[in-house]
């Protein structure tokens, strides 16, 4: 696959480890923001080719992980409303609710599908103009254009039956938060690489400025992933705090203008309830007054319970950084991937699934 | 002559039995089935231990690139047989049909079900009909059961793999699974890959052939080569090591795999297996393996070790060690 | 997060491309990336194309890789 396989080149990957090994020479704590760059790290076995000076920890990038279980009781309760069909991403659908999953109503008789592209829950509507197609809107910066561009289309078409429970994150945010919580103490962070192909590498200037802390935005294949980590070893040797793009083939500094016209066209900032965190303020989009018709929200009657974490799972404190997978009395002994109590171990880039799946990172 | 299947062609009369002669039997028939006895009664010639296996197909869609739900059937239950190093013999075929099927689909599927029998060189000696309300089944449900004869001193099992065994699958991993799920409505993308469905019977008997030494043999179907592996692992109380570099896949089944979030390890196929055979043996077994035209590409992937029993580790491209998992849940396409 | 892999575009209609990904073809929507042509590569993510490769950068990229490689 053409600028994928070079990237997995052994060679390059080596001489590239080989540069880390030779400049790294402090203790120094690494964290890699999106779960698609933490399976990649543990399917690559990215942490014991590493020297054992540089710490790597996984932040709440996992937009399946950091949905509130308030937001996923929504959801579970409008697929059981009548006439409606929800369309989801596959990620979701086995996340447990508060009671419920996604998975488990559709058994009982929801219409409930899988979609790889929002875009398909738009023809959805097109071709079911008797139901009403309310799709999940899960996803950080890179998803939401494609869901405010799904929303342009069906207004373009005068498609009425197509609406979205929005709960799209944000990343830049999000970040400032976990910094100002003081939990953990970084000393550079391998920056998202998709996200950032649509909001530029500007946004994560103040990581640099006022916190002091390295960045590299980085591609997912290892060659891209260890450049991340070279950048990111040069700037805490030289104690010279920036944003590095080593992903540059995928992003600019000025990420996708027409993208972030569309998204901010169809969305605007509101706050958002992170799962395991709790309310953010600016940290999730919302859908403007103007495209009020397509928020699943304004336009259907959600009635829930109170929502509930299940004991004893610390999801929350693991996609703060705080904790490993490893700490958690629950993992694999109760919760495992056919039983998941959190979404950290349902979600297939959650950190306790990687764990489970890949091992410790250390061929453990 | 009716277009469609009715109920009535599942309540044993004379639709049924027109059904039968005209569709089935006509097709398919051979001196056991054409007796049409509630029992097939048959003498074994050849001499060894029975092997009986029996699986349901209830593929959607029942036609698809390469195949239909009929050369499933046989294939899949064939298969399990050679698995065991069982000649198959003779199989039933059980259908149970929902109200609505094309009559023209039914026999276009039983077609299939001739051909592949006829290149697996077994017959369909006892069947069975059913239909059902629309809407009870989807389309076509098949059943096949079968069995086969193990020849004397062949003791192949998943407990029989030992430290130092060679690992070797028999072609690229994955094909049979983006078929299907090209197939999935809703996801809309084509791939210019067909299912693998096909009949191992006779490559297995060449192994057999040229090695006592092979110790396992089995068909990564759901759950893919990774579940298999770890079959093998956790039955013969080892670990299987395998190199990545090393396993066969299609391009476009890698990047299909890409595009939805897939791991090909964990992939159908309906027309490979996987065997763990002595060391000794590895290089010719997979030079015999080679010459067949269902094992053309096979490769050797890995190989058998004592530490960490019940694990399959798989060493990157990179040099590093991951853990290979047993399949959990379902396969569904993702974004992250 | 965010599963997005090099696509090739083949053909353009509208706000549409069909593109292709080692012989694996589908069409997807240009709505983010009005400015494609045919012959670009793209990221595909959840069937959008959300970027245009820059060839050239990832030619660089390989070429600094390269050097690095040759330098020990």
């Amino acid at each position: 696959m053409k600028f994928v396989e070079e990237y997995r080149d052994p060679e390059l990957a080596k001489k590239l480890l080989e540069r880390i090994h030779r400049r790294s020479t402090r203790r120094i704590r690494l964290m890699e923001f999106c779960g698609g760059h933490t399976v990649s790290i543990f399917k690559h076995g990215i942490r014991q080719l590493l020297p054992q000076n540089i710490e790597m920890l996984s932040g709440p990038g996992c937009p399946v992980c950091v949905t509130a279980i308030a937001d996923l009781d929504k959801a579970i309760a409008l697929s059981r409303l009548p006439g409606v069909i929800i369309a989801s991403f596959g990620d979701m659908v086995r996340v447990p609710g508060s009671r419920s999953s996604l998975q488990q109503v559709k058994a009982e008789g929801s219409d409930v599908r899988v979609v790889y592209s929002a875009q398909d829950a738009v023809y959805l509507a097109r071709d079911n103009p008797d139901k009403s197609i309310i799709f999940i809107g899960i996803g950080f910066e890179t998803t939401a254009p494609t869901v405010a561009a799904s929303i342009l289309q069906a207004e373009q078409e005068g498609i009425d039956n197509y609406y979205t429970l929005s709960l799209h994150k944000l990343c830049p945010p999000i970040m400032k938060a976990i910094l100002d919580m003081g939990e953990v103490e970084l000393n550079g962070i391998i920056c998202p690489g998709h996200v950032s192909s649509i909001i530029g590498s500007y946004p994560y200037r103040f990581i640099a400025d006022d916190y002091h802390i390295a960045c590299a935005v980085s591609g997912f294949e290892p060659v891209d992933i260890l450049l991340g980590v070279d950048s990111l070893v040069e700037q805490i040797e030289k104690e010279e705090y920036k944003v590095e793009i080593a992903y540059r083939r995928g992003v600019k500094p000025e990420g996708n203008p027409p993208a972030l016209k569309l998204m901010e066209a169809v969305f605007e900032v509101s706050e958002a309830d992170w799962r395991g965190i709790g309310i953010v303020p600016a940290s999730g989009l919302r859908l403007r007054e103007r495209y009020r018709r397509f928020d699943a929200e304004a336009n259907f009657d959600i009635k829930t319970e109170p929502s509930h974490e299940a004991k004893g799972c610390i999801c929350g404190s693991i996609l703060r950084g705080i904790n490993t997978p490893l700490d958690c009395r629950l993992f694999c002994k109760i919760c495992t991937p056919e039983h998941p109590i959190g979404p950290c171990m349902v979600s297939s880039e959650g950190s306790c699934a990687t764990y489970f799946h890949y091992g410790d990172g250390y061929g453990g | 002559m009716e277009d469609r299947i009715l109920l009535a062609h599942g309540s044993g009369g004379k639709l049924m039995h027109d059904l039968i002669a005209r569709s089935f039997v006509s097709t398919l028939g051979n001196p056991i089935l054409n007796k049409l006895d509630d029992s097939a009664v048959f003498e074994l010639e050849e001499h060894g231990q029975l092997a009986f296996t029996t699986d349901s197909y209830v593929i959607s869609p029942i036609f698809f690139p390469g195949g239909d739900i009929g050369k499933l059937a046989v294939c899949g239950t064939v298969n399990d047989l050679a698995m065991s190093g069982a000649t198959p013999l003779y199989l039933s075929l059980s259908l149970i049909i929902e109200e609505g099927l094309l009559i023209a689909d039914l026999e276009r599927i039983v077609d299939s079900i001739k051909q592949a029998t006829s290149e697996a060189r077994v017959k369909i000696v006892t069947g069975d009909t059913k239909v059902v309300n629309r809407g009870s089944a989807d389309k076509l449900f098949i059943t096949t059961s079968g069995v086969g004869v193990v020849p004397p001193g062949i003791d192949i099992s998943g407990a029989n793999a030992r430290p130092g065994d060679k690992v070797i699958i028999s072609g690229t991993i994955g094909d049979h699974g983006i078929a299907i799920v090209s197939q999935r409505e809703g996801l809309k993308f084509k791939v210019p890959v067909a299912s693998d469905c096909a009949p191992l019977n006779r490559l297995v008997a060449e192994m057999v052939k040229t090695s006592a030494n092979i110790h396992c043999l089995r068909d990564p179907t759901r759950g893919g080569l990774a579940t298999t592996l770890n079959e093998f692992a956790r039955q013969s109380k080892v670990s299987i090591v395998i190199e990545e570099a090393n396993i066969p896949a299609k391009k476009s089944v890698l990047g299909a795999c890409e595009l939805l979030g897939f791991d090909p390890l964990y992939l159908a196929n309906e027309g490979k297996l996987a065997a763990v055979v002595a060391p000794e043996d590895a290089d010719k077994v997979l030079t015999k393996m080679k010459q067949n035209q269902y094992g053309s590409e096979a490769a050797i992937i890995g190989e058998v070790a004592a530490e960490h029993p019940g694990r399959v580790i798989m060493k990157t491209r990179l040099g590093a060690s991951r853990i290979v998992d047993i399949l959990v849940g379902e396969l569904l396409p993702r974004i992250c | 997060m965010c599963l997005a892999i090099p696509a090739l575009v083949k053909s353009i209609d509208g706000y549409l491309a069909e593109v292709d990904i080692d012989g694996v073809t589908r069409q997807v929507s240009i709505q983010l990336t009005p400015d494609v042509k045919v012959g670009d590569y793209v990221l595909l993510h959840t069937g959008y194309a959300i970027n245009v490769i820059d060839e050239v950068e990832a030619e660089e990229t390989l070429k600094i890789l390269k050097e690095l490689s040759q330098a020990q």
